[in-house]
């Protein structure tokens, strides 16, 4: 019996503050793990997971290899490219044969919405969502929860801003979730166009003005802007123009000597976020990465059943 | 099993428009007598409806049998056995089989291969070309045929010019030119309705707004044009106040809306339900309100049930990549029965009008009565019938429908038309 309410990682939404309280605290145990010589426990000793990468990640798929990896499971990568699925086999077709090798768990990153729960109706394995379109990003949610929670504590009451690409990007939904379970306000900051109907019924403030973000929060959670979405879509005509409206400068800062600046990577330098604040004191973009294997490694652990781990252990 | 027959007595029958109880004696395909007859000579089939309430047959303005190209979804003769389950005795099919039904070999083949089943299949042929919106279709020569309108169906012709000649070509004829209301531009990608529920799912939106553009327009070309227009499956609130505004300026534009998008909102979605996809999209609460109220006030003239099968391959999927439309026939009288007769929206009466009789006037085809002389095709309908619907049990060759398991009201028990009976 797992301690957690939740069977599958799916997203944010829903999951009780108890839950994600229970994972960010064990994955404080795991990130002293991590600071040993040997960075390795035998907890998922037999157990296979699946690493499936319908998109192209980095940072996300080797972040779970690393967590798997450090937890002795058995790991399988699988990527579109030169898969089956450029065969023209179907979603569920791939996943069932997959399953039928006897797999324990499946980390799944697609371009659908709802691709991570339509495997629940498949498999029988445990799900983790690893990103499904612009929908969630759970594990990139719960470790910018995990990062601000070192950073200030508690975070009932604390303000966070989310700045860029709030109706393309999989990272908002799951801060959103995340953070208002636990507490803190939201304003979500963006031009109009990307930022998505009706939002504010999910009960978050929004702004068109950077100012005003970075005048409201205490941390900023710097999205990055996909180069792609620029012109041919019309979303916003160049990044020249969404750097010199949007971007995180120095300058822009100086009101708020004490902001926390967090970024979920890739950065594009000089597009959303200016290299002197990207590299410079308030930013915990690369403890971010490091927290990353972390809470991975206590949401792998907790789903296959794991009990609660002592900070001591 | 549909039965032929020379003579067959009805007896006991409730005519829907007066409460009158009547016996009558159908011929072939001919009301031959009505009142009381004797019945010891009587040498034909004998069917006692015990005061259930027989109507003109039930008419679809707008479904899709997929034949030809995609036999495995449904065929002219599942579609044909569907319907007459629903209590339909004629549909009239969009023209988007593959190949499309753009000229008139295929409207031939369609009236040709249907002829012997128990519910009349009516042919639409497109507006253009291949669905493709550059040239018109050879329209004349698919209504010689037999189209009885004409449409591209889920390719909204962008180009106004071609919806302009589309209206004064088919005047000839006196032909409807059907819209499927979407501007393309306002919905690339687009899954759901644009609103709150596609931003918690991460879906990407189709504005109603895409729907409203395109009403207005052929508002305008109809007026200009004095062209015959009908608008399908109307889902917005703003559709509805566009269309009610031109009936009320006196504009030739009708229009029609699915039990589907009176009955469920985008709601329906949550948890990535693939039998809630359909396009038009399910649309909020507001819009909901707004077709119950154009319903009500006769806005719109027509409920359809735009039945669309899929294979289950094409909607056990995930949500982006699944089919869009669901399967109706079935279900279209139950859920008028339970949505609008029993929270007294519409009476019966005026409900079976929009199914049967305001859809044949729109497409120029015989009323028939319970009359001497006139065509015998009609619908019996137990309308007090409280029924669970199981999708298990279709006569469709799909399966992709909401409403599995759902309580309705109302309910067809058998048709009569060809001089062919089927009771269920």
């Amino acid at each position: 019996m797992s301690i957690l309410k939740i069977k599958h990682l799916l997203g944010l939404e829903g999951v009780s503050a108890e839950d994600i309280t229970k994972i960010l605290e064990t994955a404080v145990s795991f990130k002293q793990i991590l600071e040993r010589p040997v960075k390795k426990v035998p907890t998922l000793r037999g157990q296979t997971v699946v690493n499936l990468f319908f998109e192209n990640s980095t940072r996300t798929r080797i972040s779970f290899e690393l967590a798997e990896k450090r937890l002795s499971a058995d790991t399988v990568n699988f990527s579109a490219s030169g898969s089956s699925t450029s065969k023209g086999e179907t979603l569920r077709d791939t996943v069932r044969n997959i399953e039928a090798m006897k797999i324990d768990t499946v980390v799944i990153r697609h371009s659908s919405p709802g691709s991570a729960e339509y495997l629940t109706k498949c498999l029988d394995a445990k799900i983790i969502n690893a990103g499904d379109g612009s929908h969630e990003h759970p594990t990139q949610g719960l470790l910018d929860i995990f990062t601000l929670r070192e950073k200030f504590g508690n975070l009932k009451g604390k303000k966070i801003a989310i700045v860029g690409d709030i109706a393309y990007g999989r990272v908002p939904l799951s801060n959103i979730y995340g953070l208002q379970a636990l507490g803190a306000e939201i304003m979500l900051c963006g031009p109009p166009t990307l930022i998505p109907r009706d939002i504010e019924k999910i009960g978050v403030k929004v702004s068109y003005r950077i100012e005003e973000a970075i005048e409201f929060a205490d941390a900023l959670n710097v999205l990055r802007i996909q180069l792609e979405r620029q012109n041919s879509t019309g979303l916003f005509p160049t990044t020249r123009e969404y750097f010199r409206f949007f971007g995180i400068t120095k300058e822009r800062l100086k009101s708020k000597p004490e902001i926390v600046i967090l970024h979920p990577g890739p950065i594009n330098r000089g597009v959303e976020i200016d290299s002197e604040v990207a590299d410079g004191e308030n930013s915990v973009i690369l403890e971010q990465v490091t927290n990353g294997v972390a809470v991975r490694m206590a949401v792998l652990y907790l789903l296959s059943g794991g009990e609660e781990v002592r900070e001591n252990q | 099993m549909n039965k032929k027959f020379d003579y067959l007595l009805v007896k006991n029958a409730k005519i829907l428009e007066t409460d009158e109880i009547l016996d009558f004696v159908v011929k072939n395909d001919t009301i031959d007598f009505v009142g009381k007859i004797d019945t010891s000579n009587f040498n034909g089939e004998v069917w006692d409806v015990q005061q259930k309430t027989v109507a003109c047959g039930l008419t679809d303005i707008h479904v899709h049998f997929r034949e030809p190209g995609q036999e495995h979804k449904e065929t002219l003769h599942s579609g044909s056995e569907t319907a007459k389950i629903g209590g339909f005795t004629s549909v009239c099919c969009m023209p988007n089989t593959k190949p499309a039904i753009d000229n008139e070999q295929i409207v031939s083949f369609i009236k040709q291969k249907s002829q012997n089943e128990i519910t009349n299949i009516y042919p639409i042929g497109t507006i253009s070309k291949e669905r493709k919106g550059v040239e018109l279709s050879l329209i004349a020569e698919m209504v010689e045929a037999g189209a009885v309108a004409i449409s591209d169906d889920g390719s909204c012709t962008m180009n106004s010019e071609l919806v302009r000649y589309a209206l004064e070509y088919s005047k000839m004829y006196g032909i409807p030119v059907i819209t499927h209301a979407e501007d393309h531009g306002l919905t690339r990608g687009a899954a759901m309705n644009e609103g709150l529920v596609a931003t918690k799912l991460g879906l990407k939106g189709w504005p109603s707004v895409a729907e409203d553009i395109i009403v207005a327009r052929e508002i305008l070309l109809s007026e200009f044009t004095g062209g015959k227009m009908h608008i399908a499956h109307t889902s917005t609130k703003g559709s509805i106040e566009l269309l009610r505004r031109a009936k009320e300026k006196g504009i030739n534009i009708t229009c029609e809306v699915t039990p589907h998008h009176f009955t469920l909102t985008d709601e329906a979605v949550t948890g990535y339900n693939t039998n809630a996809k359909m396009c038009p999209p399910l649309r909020e609460q507001a819009d909901v309100e707004a077709l119950i109220e154009g319903l009500r006030d006769g806005t719109v003239d027509v409920i359809a049930t735009d039945h669309a099968p899929h294979h289950v391959d094409d909607k056990d999927t995930d949500f982006p990549s699944a089919a869009m439309g669901i399967t109706g026939l079935e279900t279209a009288i139950g859920l008028i029965g339970k949505v609008l007769v029993a929270n007294k929206i519409l009476t019966w009466k005026q409900a079976i009008e929009k199914i049967s009789k305001n859809p044949r006037k729109i497409l120029n085809f015989e009323i028939p009565q319970i009359k001497k002389g006139s065509k015998a095709e009609f619908t019996v309908l137990d309308l007090e019938k409280i029924w669970t619907y199981n999708l298990n049990e279709t006569r469709s060759k799909s399966k992709n429908s909401p409403f599995d398991a759902w309580e309705l009201q109302g309910k067809a028990i058998g048709v009569v038309n060809k001089g062919m009976i089927f009771k269920s």
